[in-house]
């Protein structure tokens, strides 16, 4: 049992967790996550860790509200209980002195980008970063983005906040004016997709973060097999992060829809 | 050695036990037909998930059954089980209607006893040694059934007994995984004086007695139980601790930690590496039992989903290829089928298990081997295209090697795959110890007597060291690390 300390709404249907873990806070690196459970009946759920407070001993998680379990950890306020809190979990990002680092992060992904965009800052790189969502209200973490990047751009589909385009035009407008040294990018699958198509035709490696299914987070199930470079690897011990360049973005699309069905089912009944 | 034949002799040289050998003479015991396990009717046992298929015997059923065990001089049957149950005591004590007793001698051996009597493979341990097998050819005594029968009735009698504990040397050691090994260990280790920790990665405690075996054929409840009983014992459990991520072994040691047990199983599924088998509706064998057993996905009020299937495909022939194929039978296949590339004779499985899935309607096509799976539009697997086998000559296991026949492949209709080829040594824990020496395999290397590793104060047990075995020989792992590590600590911190 992990105790909320804080919750904030950063949109209707996005909110930022502050909660006890002071043995994770400790250890977590970015890129690191955890799998959480609401509920005795409650799914497994992978979420990569924003932040964390040593001193406190707590850890930041962001969670859009779109399905059965991400609705009722929402549903939960600061004082209420996790029921399970389980972490770190995955491989560390590989934080260097690569020189300058385009950081794309689109929609709640914006969240799982942010440590690394802080951790390449504080790692001596010069860090653009292109904020990218539908709409203003879907845009979180601008201000703390800003405190460790050299510049931000914000993208919306609708133009209801910084630019109207796609997350890819804000990169390749980066990509044209600076010597972009490596890319990394976490968003919606389809949009990681797209940036890696972007930065290949620019030669620019690529790093994205996969959020795949997964049941336990420790290899043991192998629902997160994802094809890398013509070989299966599993998200949770192999990730999440992989070499944009190499992944079958086709199969991962397709796997992610696995469950279409009986998620569909699942949030009607609720 | 000597001291354990000792105390065997002595024990069965006690007034009560030569009553009872002599009460009833050796032919009329040998008469006695092996007791007959009533199962719930195939028909029946397929519509839930939950029931048992075993019910157990009645007091009177047990009373008999060990009245046939001739009480040997050299009881053959202990030096089969791979945690030396004095397995006549408890049999006798059954005889004579001391049925504690009897629960009592099985835990001073075993932190699991039901666990043991339901999924141990007897067949080919305890009974394959048996005097009636070995010397008269006739069916060996059901110490399997009596052991659960013991350890049921304790369970039920509401008098559970905790065994009795030495006092606290307040040596930590920690235990890693709580699996059957892990739980071995723990209850040897607490019994000693030690002050015992198990850390557990998942939200339960149990590892695969949980996740892995199915509740017809081992109920959580009767887990939980033992579990209760570990607890009383004064084992401390952690569980949504990964040790090496959560804290590390450096973390563990400056908490006071002086020993390890890594018990942390095989937890890495074996993919055929085919076309196809990412599409959906293709999983592991620990995907859909996890779901399932674990997260009870096939009950309405869980938040996990499972994928239904109509026609379901079970690859592989060992035990949790048959709990994978009886439980889609449970959650409404139409056809349920095992694809095993070798014939019935050859599969792993236990034989109970097998003749369990034959009776609920279980297809079996062997000597066959999945080539490719092919998807429907949606993306789902669709078809099966199987590669026929024949049998050649014997590999390095004994068993005939399954040779491709020439072009002959069969497609099947399917509509979700369960790959149940087995597992790989899970890397987490090697990846956070790099002194820790590995084989070429991905197990941790030990010393098979003191199953100590590389680094000292580490042992390990169970699936992380053998790839890929059963409860019961894991459970031994974990005895005799316990023993061993005891030696060590003693020589280390007390003398």
């Amino acid at each position: 049992m992990n105790k909320i300390i804080e919750k904030y709404n950063l949109s209707e249907n996005v909110a930022k967790f502050i909660i006890e873990a002071p043995m994770i806070a400790k250890s977590r690196k970015p890129g690191n996550f955890v799998i959480l459970r609401v509920g005795e009946k409650g799914e497994r759920m992978p979420l990569t860790i924003v932040d964390s407070d040593i001193e406190k001993g707590t850890i930041t998680l962001i969670v859009q509200n779109v399905g059965v379990s991400s609705g009722k950890l929402c549903k939960l306020e600061a004082g209420d209980f996790i029921t399970d809190l389980v972490g770190p979990l995955g491989k560390a990002t590989h934080i260097h002195k690569a020189g300058t680092i385009l950081a794309l992060g689109g929609g709640v992904g914006i969240a799982p980008l942010y440590p690394i965009v802080k951790a390449f800052k504080q790692a001596g790189n010069r860090v653009f970063t292109v904020l990218a969502a539908r709409s203003k209200d879907l845009i979180i973490l601008e201000n703390e983005m800003r405190e460790w990047s050299d510049e931000v751009v914000v993208m919306t589909d609708d133009g209801s906040s910084g630019r109207k385009g796609l997350v890819t035009e804000g990169a390749e407008e980066f990509i044209k004016r600076e010597k972009i040294d490596e890319c990394v990018a976490i968003g919606p699958a389809i949009m990681m997709k797209f940036c890696a198509l972007t930065t290949k035709k620019y030669d620019i490696p690529t790093q994205v973060s996969l959020n795949t299914i997964m049941v336990d987070g420790t290899g043991m199930c192998g629902a997160c097999r994802v094809t890398v470079n013509g070989e299966t690897k599993f998200t949770c011990i192999d990730g999440p992060e992989f070499n944009a360049h190499q992944i079958d973005f086709d199969e991962l699309l397709q796997r992610l829809r696995a469950y279409k069905t009986e998620e569909d089912q699942a949030k009607s009944k609720k | 050695m000597t001291d354990n034949k000792d105390k065997l002799t002595q024990e069965r040289n006690v007034s009560w036990r030569v009553e009872l050998r002599n009460s009833v003479p050796a032919k009329d015991r040998t008469a006695i037909p092996r007791v007959k396990m009533t199962e719930v009717e195939p028909q029946d046992r397929i519509k839930s998930q939950t029931c048992e298929v075993n019910c157990g015997l009645s007091s009177e059923q047990a009373v008999i059954e060990a009245r046939r065990c001739m009480d040997c001089v050299n009881p053959t049957c202990i030096e089969g089980c791979p945690v030396s149950i004095n397995i006549p005591k408890f049999v006798k004590q059954i005889e004579a209607q001391k049925f504690l007793d009897a629960a009592a001698t099985l835990k001073e051996y075993s932190a699991l006893p039901a666990v043991c009597g339901r999924v141990c493979p007897q067949e080919k341990q305890c009974e394959l040694r048996c005097f009636y097998l070995e010397k008269m050819k006739k069916e060996p005594v059901a110490i399997g059934y009596l052991e659960r029968f013991a350890a049921d009735y304790e369970r039920q009698s509401g008098k559970i007994q905790i065994p009795k504990v030495a006092a606290g040397n307040g040596i930590k050691v920690a235990a890693i995984g709580s699996g059957p090994s892990s739980l071995s260990f723990a209850g040897d280790m607490i019994k000693l004086g030690y002050e015992v920790t198990v850390f557990e990665a998942l939200h339960e405690i149990g590892g695969v007695l949980k996740y892995g075996i199915p509740e017809f054929r081992l109920p959580n409840s009767v887990v939980d139980v033992e579990l209760e009983n570990l607890r009383g014992m004064g084992v401390n459990f952690e569980k949504n601790f990964v040790v090496g991520r959560t804290a590390s072994f450096e973390d563990l040691k400056e908490l006071g930690y002086k020993a390890f047990f890594v018990g942390s199983g095989a937890g890495l599924p074996n993919f055929m590496n085919i076309p196809g088998e990412n599409l959906n509706g293709v999983m592991s064998s620990n995907e859909y039992l996890t779901r399932v057993n674990l997260m009870y996905a096939n009950q309405s009020d869980s938040d996990t989903p499972v994928m239904l299937g109509k026609r379901v495909a079970v690859i592989g022939g060992g035990n949790t290829a048959m709990d994978a194929v009886r439980t889609s039978k449970r959650l409404g296949a139409e056809r349920s089928i095992i694809i095993y590339r070798r014939s019935l004779e050859e599969m792993p499985a236990r034989l109970e298990e097998i003749k369990h899935a034959q009776e609920e309607g279980i297809e079996f096509m062997n000597l066959a081997s999945p080539i490719e799976y092919k998807p429907d539009a949606n993306g789902r697997v669709a078809k099966a295209r199987l590669q026929r086998m024949q049998l050649g000559e014997p590999d390095a296991s004994g068993r005939r090697r399954p040779v491709p026949i020439d072009g002959d492949i069969v497609e099947l209709d399917v509509d979700l795959v369960i790959v149940a080829i087995g597992v790989s040594p899970n890397p987490l824990i090697p990846a956070c110890l790099p002194g820790l020496k590995m084989t070429r395999y991905g197990t941790i290397e030990v010393n098979e007597e003191t199953m100590q590793s590389s680094v000292p104060e580490i042992f390990a047990g169970g699936d992380i060291v053998r790839g890929g075995a059963t409860v019961i020989l894991a459970m031994g792992d974990g005895r005799r690390a316990a023993a061993c590590m005891h030696r060590y600590l003693q020589e280390k911190y007390v003398k």
